[in-house]
């Protein structure tokens, strides 16, 4: 399938901003789901200090905003091409040793409720079914619903809490698949829901480590494997280190944020 | 400067000789006059955890503490080839791990390390350095025995103690260093500076800009922070100070920003940059790891270098050093029992009265444990500390550490010390200033010589030969 995708994220400063960066991770990376035909990223109101790879083998750009401005827009575009796996990315490996995506982060640490939901996947045969259940079983307990939870809501309170978005979902099911010894990661992305061209937000998943097949992905929040309507931006090892924007910044004043997603065919 | 069998040793030869003519009441007033020289220039610490005294004077002693050239090659040699064998574990530790393949040390105690920073994944820092500056700590137990006791790999303190040692002892007895010869360590900063620009990012011209990172005068270090950045001719900056600037660090100035290539940081890594760390550090400098991943900045010593001086990877350094080498390690490893093991638990608890405890990432000699000086009530308290979290402890036996004399109550009396070599390390080679910090046990018998916890400093002299 070929999806054209523009993503733009708005920053406006009630004030002129004195200094800020933004750690930016937007560009998507040929894989066996997805080829990219066409990318670029452009940036209003400021500048790319520097782009590199990090340790998960997203390009990360940091930039900076000029000195004085009200309004940093960045936009990422292009075309893609994606495949239909169901929602295998394989025995594709990076600098990172595949232990480490069985280390908690703050954002994962299991409390009781996690290690409770990864009973049935601990010491499973099959892997592969167990992985789906538990995504059925989270998706199950945590409705989907904004205003429960933020950026900073941990998987346990998540789930204690019973509603969440596509984000929490993802933490709690990496957090369970780790608390049983399965490798896990967190995966931001687009997603092209096929009812509307104007998307709500960048979303996110889980891709589990199954022996054999490598990563497979698991969208809990719509029930599925990412098929070829998904398009994977970033990794980590949750939302902070797989963030498509992070930033900081120096300065009074209020700050305000607008993202808007256009994904077609 | 007793031998085994109580004779003096021949390094302490010609000191003795001097020390005998000596009027013990002039050495009394010199040993005040180096308290008042120590107080007018500022070189103080502050202890955390005592109200009363924010700043304190660590205690100087006027005997220096002698070792012969033969002693220190042997000693200088077995240090080069641990620091470069944990050089190449860090390299190795954060690429391939050829050592976790190869079973030589386990994964789990580095999957599940504080120190161990994802973040350096993948990376080569520039030159390949990973640990700019060491300071091994080391003691010796009979002639030419010499432990390593830690690594500290991270940001090794008291260089400027040493440099100031140096001073006071020059200014106080000049007629001792004509008699004498004592190599110098007054080369140190000028060393320093060198080796750090050796090991600039390529892309920094010829003259690269050195900084000195400080978290600040509250830091305990914050004398030695402004002294080896004035030393080395280097800025001296704080987090607030330094920004981004066209895709490098830069630092504000009277003319606009500067550029700066190398930054010794002496903040820890936890809050060396908001961004990417712990995102509530008012010390660090957002941004920093961005510009040190994409290779514009060099940063001393590296991030995540801490794995190397952790205390549980410590017991594994014999393998390390035999591993990265294909040597024997020339400098002995103290006995170590991981806790975290349930058998060396089972003996730790059994002989806890004869052991020294220490907590994993601990230093300074806070929350460790001395055994025999222990009492019945505080032994107790550890074995609780220790049942509850064994993974967080190592324990060692006490070894009979060498006593070196200090002037007390005008006369010579042994006391047990330590010895921190300082050691820089750049593309351009290893190189060990002669000597280094001697810390002593100023109480009879004691064997705690950390600054923090009543230990004071001495000279430290390799003659030449």
């Amino acid at each position: 399938m070929q999806l054209s995708i523009t993503h733009t994220t708005r920053y406006t400063y009630d004030e002129p901003v004195h200094y800020a960066l933004q750690k930016v991770r937007l560009i998507p990376r040929d894989s066996s789901q997805q080829r990219i035909a066409d990318w670029h990223v452009e940036i209003n109101g400021g500048q790319r200090e520097v782009s590199y790879h990090d340790q998960h083998g997203n390009v990360t750009d940091l930039v900076s905003a000029d000195i004085g401005v009200t309004e940093i827009t960045i936009t990422a575009s292009g075309r893609v091409e994606t495949f239909d796996t169901a929602g295998v990315l394989g025995q594709v490996y990076g600098a990172v040793p595949l232990w480490h995506y069985c280390q908690p982060t703050p954002l994962t640490k299991p409390g009781e409720g996690i290690v409770a939901l990864a009973q049935d996947l601990k010491g499973a045969g099959d892997q592969l079914a167990a992985l789906h259940a538990l995504s059925a079983k989270i998706a199950e307990t945590v409705k989907y619903g904004t205003g429960q939870t933020y950026a900073a809501t941990d998987a346990e309170a998540a789930l204690a809490g019973g509603q969440g978005v596509c984000q929490d979902h993802a933490h709690i099911l990496i957090a369970a698949a780790r608390s049983a010894g399965v490798p896990a990661r967190y995966v931001s992305g687009y997603l092209m829901m096929d009812d509307r061209v104007d998307q709500d937000a960048t979303h996110a998943w889980a891709e589990a480590h199954v022996a054999h097949l490598g990563w497979v992905g698991f969208d809990v929040s719509n029930g599925q494997c990412p098929d070829e309507r998904y398009v994977r931006i970033a990794v980590g090892r949750d939302y902070r280190e797989a963030a498509p924007i992070s930033g900081l910044r120096h300065g009074a004043g209020d700050e305000s944020m607008i993202v808007s997603l256009q994904v077609q065919q | 400067m007793k031998g085994v069998e109580g004779s003096t040793r021949p390094a302490y030869a010609a000191y003795h000789d001097w020390f005998r003519q000596q009027d013990p009441d002039r050495l009394t007033k010199k040993s005040l006059d180096a308290e008042a020289f120590f107080r007018r220039t500022g070189i103080t610490f502050n202890v955390y955890g005592q109200a009363e005294a924010q700043e304190r004077l660590i205690p100087f002693d006027l005997v220096p503490r002698i070792l012969a050239q033969r002693e220190w090659s042997k000693l200088a040699k077995g240090i080069e080839q641990r620091v470069a064998a944990i050089n190449a574990f860090l390299h190795d530790i954060y690429n391939r791990q050829e050592i976790l393949r190869a079973g030589r040390v386990p994964k789990d105690l580095i999957a599940n390390n504080e120190a161990f920073l994802p973040q350096m994944v993948g990376f080569s820092p520039p030159g390949q350095v990973y640990t700019h500056i060491v300071g091994t700590d080391i003691v010796r137990t009979g002639e030419g025995d010499f432990f390593v006791l830690e690594d500290n790999a991270r940001t090794p303190s008291g260089v400027s103690y040493m440099l100031e040692n140096r001073e006071t002892m020059l200014q106080m007895f000049p007629e001792l260093f004509s008699k004498i010869k004592v190599q110098p360590v007054s080369d140190y900063p000028k060393n320093l500076r060198r080796s750090l620009a050796a090991c600039a990012p390529a892309g920094a011209g010829p003259k690269p800009t050195i900084a000195v990172l400080t978290p600040g005068i509250y830091n305990s270090a914050y004398f030695e922070h402004s002294f080896l950045a004035d030393q080395m001719g280097a800025e001296l900056v704080e987090g607030h100070d330094l920004r981004v600037v066209d895709g490098h660090i830069a630092m504000r100035t009277t003319q606009g920003y500067k550029q700066i290539d190398v930054l010794y940081r002496r903040v820890d890594d936890e809050f060396l940059d908001p961004l990417t760390f712990n995102p509530d550090s008012m010390l660090g400098v957002p941004g920093i790891m961005d510009i040190y991943r994409a290779g514009n900045i060099t940063i001393a010593n590296a991030p995540g270098s801490g794995i190397a001086d952790d205390k549980a990877i410590y017991s594994y350094m014999p393998d390390i050093v035999e591993f990265y080498t294909g040597e024997k390690a020339i400098l002995k490893n103290v006995e170590t029992w991981r806790c975290g093991e349930p058998e060396a638990l089972k003996y730790v608890l059994d002989n806890l009265k004869d052991l020294v405890v220490k907590e994993v990432h601990g230093s300074g000699g806070y929350g460790m444990l001395v055994g025999p000086a222990a009492s019945k009530k505080e032994l107790e308290a550890f074995r609780e500390k220790l049942v509850a979290k064994p993974g967080n402890y190592i324990a060692q036996p006490t070894l009979s550490l060498s006593t070196v004399p200090i002037f007390c109550e005008s006369e010579l009396a042994p006391r047990h010390v330590d010895l921190r070599p300082f050691v820089l390390v750049s593309p351009q080679g290893i190189n060990i200033v002669p000597g280094g910090l001697t810390r002593v046990a100023l109480t009879e018998g004691s064997l705690v010589v950390n600054s923090s916890q009543g230990g004071g400093t001495k000279d430290t002299w390799v003659l030449e030969d």
